[in-house]
């Protein structure tokens, strides 16, 4: 009989503490333990991207996890993208939506993550930056021209929010 | 419907069949444990950072009994530089090494090479020991390792060993780490001043596994190639220098045709490469010519 492990830790600011099997994805654990079904699971093997989610900083797979790793983490994924207090999305979340850079949107909370990565650690990407900080993610719609456009207006929009709050009126 | 009645009966279904899971704290208590479960008859595999293993865990192509985490041992992730040699803990992650500037000030190789390893998320999980051990013919690393006669570090039941390259990696997903034992470190010769070196590889998607690739160093005297260093990965069950290629090239002039025909002798000297379903043997014979080629010229434009 396989002997349920502890796992402690923070998704998007919110800690919890779950017994789990030790075989159980991290991917799985967020959507079927902790109920938070925007990471989506697409290929399970770490080709598509699709699951990608914020792991202590880093983008990750969460498909290529096990839980059980991620004791003493703190995660962000796709639903904290949004501000808690004023509901308002984020701007690179606005920005996809401004520019199309979504048909079906199945592989977009993966976009979205990899994109929150990238501009953490270059405010100001190239487009070749872009293509490379996005190359772990797949879009079966073929919509990569609009995912960079996108990637560029959020660029921007963080860009000008920072400024923006700079003066007080953020 | 069916499914809710599947998780109702037998719980969720998972991916990977059942294991043990233990997550140790320290090298030696990883030893002590590895040795148990060895003297017990029972399969352990090591979790490093599991961007291998996972998908052979997801796909159940591994069905190991345990699986040892090692994850919460934080004593080896460092990169530091010791009378000329750079030492790299083993669980350090790819990103790490990507973003250390010892590396690539002193190491340009192993550095450049780290960056052609799966995409950033991967590299943030996936760790530098997890590589080495693993053992893909597809990875990086493996050239690397010998074309720089790299060693690695294990530490086992009866203390630690040194393991140089040639002798570390025995065949396809097979190293010369014993079951009982933890691979703690790898080391790289700092690159000595005015060593030129290339880097190449061909996937289908950047950060895909190579379809093949190769790693050249070289020194250049009185306008000659010399110590020229040539090994390719990707195209055979381990990575391997190519003495005949190396030889075309040593004591001579640089130029287009002494590459051209460097490269046509370390395709014919390749063992039958792999044929799958990203490439034939044939296209990875044909791929390895060009990139020796193109190795070549990158290494002479940088040597001193």
């Amino acid at each position: 009989m396989t002997v349920l492990q502890q796992v402690e830790l923070t998704v998007n600011g919110v800690s919890y503490e779950r017994e789990v099997d030790p075989r159980m994805t991290l991917v799985d654990f967020l959507r079927h333990e902790l109920r938070l079904t925007g990471t989506h699971v697409g290929c399970e093997h770490g080709v598509c991207g699709a699951c990608t989610i914020i792991k202590d900083g880093q983008a990750v797979r969460s498909c290529l996890m096990l839980a059980a790793q991620a004791d003493g983490t703190s995660l962000q994924t796709v639903e904290g993208l949004r501000n808690a207090e004023s509901g308002e999305l984020h701007p690179i979340q606005q920005a996809f939506i401004e520019e199309h850079g979504l048909q079906c949107g199945f592989c977009t909370p993966g976009f979205l993550m990899s994109t929150l990565e990238l501009l953490g650690d270059n405010p100001n990407p190239t487009d070749q930056e872009i293509k490379d900080a996005l190359d772990g993610n797949l879009c079966r719609c073929t919509g990569y021209q609009a995912i960079i456009q996108s990637v560029r207006l959020a660029a921007a929009k963080t860009q000008s929010g920072k400024l923006a709050g700079a003066h007080g009126s953020a | 419907m069916l499914l809710s009645v599947h998780i109702e009966l037998w719980g969720f279904p998972m991916k990977p069949a059942p294991f043990d899971y233990y997550a140790p704290e320290t090298v030696d208590e990883a030893v002590s444990l590895l040795k148990k479960l060895e003297d017990d008859d029972i399969d352990a595999k090591i979790l490093a950072g599991g961007q291998s293993l996972m998908p052979m865990l997801s796909l159940r192509m591994a069905r190991p009994d345990a699986l040892v985490d090692l994850g919460k041992i934080k004593t080896l992730d460092y990169i530091r530089e010791e009378n000329g040699v750079i030492h790299i803990g083993a669980m350090t992650t790819k990103r790490a090494a990507e973003d250390s500037a010892l590396l690539q000030q002193k190491q340009p190789l192993l550095h450049v090479a780290t960056q052609h390893i799966g995409h950033r998320q991967i590299r943030n999980q996936g760790t530098v020991g997890g590589s080495f051990a693993h053992a893909d013919p597809a990875a990086e690393y493996g050239a690397v390792a010998q074309a720089l006669g790299m060693e690695m570090v294990v530490v086992g039941p009866d203390g630690e060993r040194v393991i140089p390259v040639d002798e570390f990696y025995l065949s396809f997903l097979t190293t010369d780490i014993d079951c009982s034992e933890v691979l703690t470190e790898v080391r790289a010769p700092v690159m000595p001043g005015g060593t030129g070196w290339g880097f190449q590889e061909i996937c289908r998607r950047e950060g895909d596994l190579a379809i093949a690739g190769v790693a050249v160093t070289l020194k250049m005297e009185a306008g000659s190639c010399v110590d020229v260093v040539i090994a390719v990965f990707g195209v055979n069950a381990i990575a391997a220098r190519l003495d005949d290629a190396e030889q075309v090239v040593n004591g001579n002039t640089p130029g287009e045709a002494l590459f051209a025909q460097a490269g046509k002798a370390a395709a014919a000297a390749l063992d039958e490469p792999i044929t799958d379903v990203h490439a034939t043997a044939e296209y990875r014979r044909s791929l390895i010519a060009t990139l020796v080629k193109r190795c070549l010229t990158e290494a002479v434009s940088r040597a001193a």
